[in-house]
């Protein structure tokens, strides 16, 4: 038993499994209950006050979602994980323990489109308001920070262009202004970024997407790096503060560097009740297991695509940090050596209408709102996802009218190639 | 030792090794730590002592409180203290004068006292400090992965199914010492500055 590190293959097939007490049953069982027997009254108590590990209700905890977020922290390195039913539904399980009505966060521009949406409208209407800076202008998040500011929301690679956010830059931003710095890690994963190493406080993950990897099931997780001091002058009150709800209990103090995420499950998925169903946990855990392999084979991929297009006389210009004359390759070399990631953009000579001629001539490619699947996809992302932005924020956040975007697949990449040459050409 | 990040076989050896262990500032009050600590260290095993000299004549989860460690009348193998940092050299003080000595003193999460850690140390007392033991008994048992805790260990062995009041094996395979490494440098940082 000594104490090595073990790789990061090895954290993605066997974190936080283990084979079942009762049956020996290796994979991990689906816990398909809503409910679980208490022992006694006693034991009851102990779980409902916090004072016990153990299940209660599906809607607050299950023992198969439980063994993905242990892998998933494990894989962060991060001291614990909330897994909950979206991407979306983490990002606002995240927030609520961290603004009260009237507070501010401040998100970097270039954002997956529908996350954009939520921060605009939906968090609006609670109180939160969102102040949006430019990953590519520091400067833009130190001047957004006032005293209402409670927390800083970036994304480690961008949706849609596949843009490198500089994590250790909006990192010290954050900490000079004491708040929690929020990465979300969907497009990268950690096998390609660790944003933990890099300092954030929290990392979010649309599992949807490249964790599950194969577009099966909807997901999403909360990981805490447990380097938040949440104590200072109760700024975060649902973290420092007796709760109510749990007669009294301070979080920060009964549970220390991993109080995050259990504010995040007691006070956020229990009221809230985003929960992941366990059925969507078993599918998404099977594709952590494979994670390191496909995501190296889905950049290799993506790399070979991206040359390609940028060598073709009908395409105006290749956003791919993986390709050494893009923007973001230098911040792509440092943050993501393995890889650039999958998810990118080009744009085509022929604007607005060549894209829409494309997306209909290709034939392995298929045309759907979603990124991180086995399968390659293709979208036009300014009359889908990012539909509801003007024209202006459309420009800024990577989606003008003549931008297509690839999610890059696992297939092999001579046929990706041949499929977009066909379509392109005529 | 290095207290900034304790390796996991350390802690392990000294779960797996003491029985009785007197804690001192154990609360009755059913909300606050010392008492979750208390109350799940006494379900998995452990001779707890609640040790406060406010409820001395009373009794956690059925055992009387005394004053102090003095007055234990007993032999203990361990002191865990729940009190912040300006309070723990008086307990390690009073501790150093038992016979026998105790093998470990524990400091609570959130407490941390170089000092009083170096002068058990000198005479032969482990020290953990800044930890919590139900939780590392939890981490360290994998208990704990029912609420999404990263434990940092891994095992392919079928464990037997716990039931109350059941001792956990605490020999997995441990993924690296001590804390994360992100969460122990932001814990050292925070020492640093107070
Ligand atoms: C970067 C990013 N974050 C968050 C989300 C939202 O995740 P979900 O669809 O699981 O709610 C998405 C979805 O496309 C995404 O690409």
């Amino acid at each position: 038993m000594s104490d090595r590190l073990p790789g990061f293959s090895t954290l993605a097939v066997h974190a936080g499994a283990q084979p079942d007490p009762t049956t020996g049953a290796r994979a991990t069982p689906i816990y398909q209950t809503t409910s679980f027997v208490f022992n006694d009254a006693d034991h009851a108590a102990s779980l409902f006050g916090l004072q016990a590990f153990g299940n209660i209700y599906t809607r607050i905890g299950n023992p198969t979602n439980a063994v993905l977020e242990e892998r998933v922290a494990a894989l962060e390195g991060g001291t614990a994980a909330l897994a909950v039913a979206s991407g979306h539904a983490a990002q606002v399980v995240i927030l609520q323990q961290l603004l009260q009505p009237g507070d501010e966060f401040i998100a970097a521009r270039k954002l997956y489109g529908g996350s954009i949406n939520q921060f605009t409208h939906a968090f609006k209407s609670f109180g939160w308001n969102v102040v949006w800076a430019d990953p590519d202008d520091i400067a833009s998040f130190e001047r957004a920070v006032t005293p209402r500011t409670k927390a800083i929301f970036i994304e480690s690679i961008a949706n849609p262009a596949g843009s490198i956010t500089d994590i250790e830059a909006v990192s010290t931003v954050a900490r000079k202004a004491g708040v929690p710095l929020i990465v979300d890690n969907t497009l990268a994963s950690p096998y390609l970024i660790r944003p933990i190493d890099h300092g954030a406080d929290i990392v979010v993950h649309s599992l949807t997407k490249f964790l599950g990897g194969h577009g099966n099931s909807l997901g999403g997780i909360i990981v805490d790096a447990g380097t938040f001091d949440w104590s200072t002058g109760g700024k975060y009150p649902m973290l420092s503060e007796p709760r109510p709800e749990y007669h009294g209990i301070r979080l920060q103090e009964t549970f220390g560097n991993f109080a995050f995420a259990i504010a995040c499950r007691v006070l956020g998925l229990r009221d809230l009740g985003p929960a992941l169903s366990p059925f969507n946990a078993f599918m998404i855990l099977t594709g952590i297991e494979t994670l390191p392999l496909r995501m190296q084979k889905h950049c290799d991929n993506a790399k070979a695509v991206a040359e390609f297009l940028a060598g073709h006389p009908a395409v105006a210009s290749v956003s791919y940090a993986g390709l050494p004359s893009d923007k973001y390759n230098q911040l792509a070399r440092k943050y993501a050596p393995k890889g650039a990631g999958a998810v990118f953009t080009f744009s085509l000579k022929g604007g607005y209408d060549a894209g829409v001629n494309l997306v209909s001539k290709l034939q392995l490619f298929s045309h759907l709102a979603n990124v991180g699947d086995t399968r390659s996809l293709v979208i036009h992302p300014a009359s889908t996802t990012h539909s509801q932005l003007d024209d202006a924020a459309k420009v800024k956040s990577g989606a003008g009218p003549d931008v297509v975007r690839l999610s890059i697949g696992i297939e092999d990449k001579e046929d990706l190639i041949a499929d977009l040459e066909q379509a392109l050409g005529a | 030792m290095n207290h900034d990040a304790y390796p996991d076989n350390y802690i392990r050896g000294i779960l797996n090794s003491v029985k009785s262990i007197a804690m001192v500032g154990a609360s009755p009050v059913n909300v606050r730590p010392s008492y979750f600590a208390f109350k799940y260290l006494a379900q998995r095993g452990y001779d707890m002592i609640p040790v406060n000299p406010g409820h001395v004549g009373k009794e956690l989860l059925g055992k009387p409180f005394v004053a102090s460690l003095s007055d234990i009348g007993r032999p203990v193998d361990m002191i865990d203290i729940f009190r912040n940092s300006s309070h723990i050299m008086p307990v390690v003080e009073e501790a150093l004068t038992l016979d026998p000595l105790p093998k470990v003193i524990w400091m609570q999460l959130g407490a941390r006292d170089d000092a009083a850690a170096a002068k058990a140390e000198s005479v032969g007392i482990k020290v953990v400090m800044n930890r919590c033991p139900k939780i590392e008994y939890g981490r360290l048992s994998s208990e704990i992965s029912w609420m999404g805790v990263n434990s940092r260990t891994l095992s392919s062995k079928r464990a037997p199914a716990p039931t109350q009041g059941m001792r956990l094996s605490l020999n997995r395979m441990s993924v690296g010492g001590g804390d994360t490494a992100a969460s122990d440098r932001a814990a050292k940082n925070k020492t640093g500055q107070s």
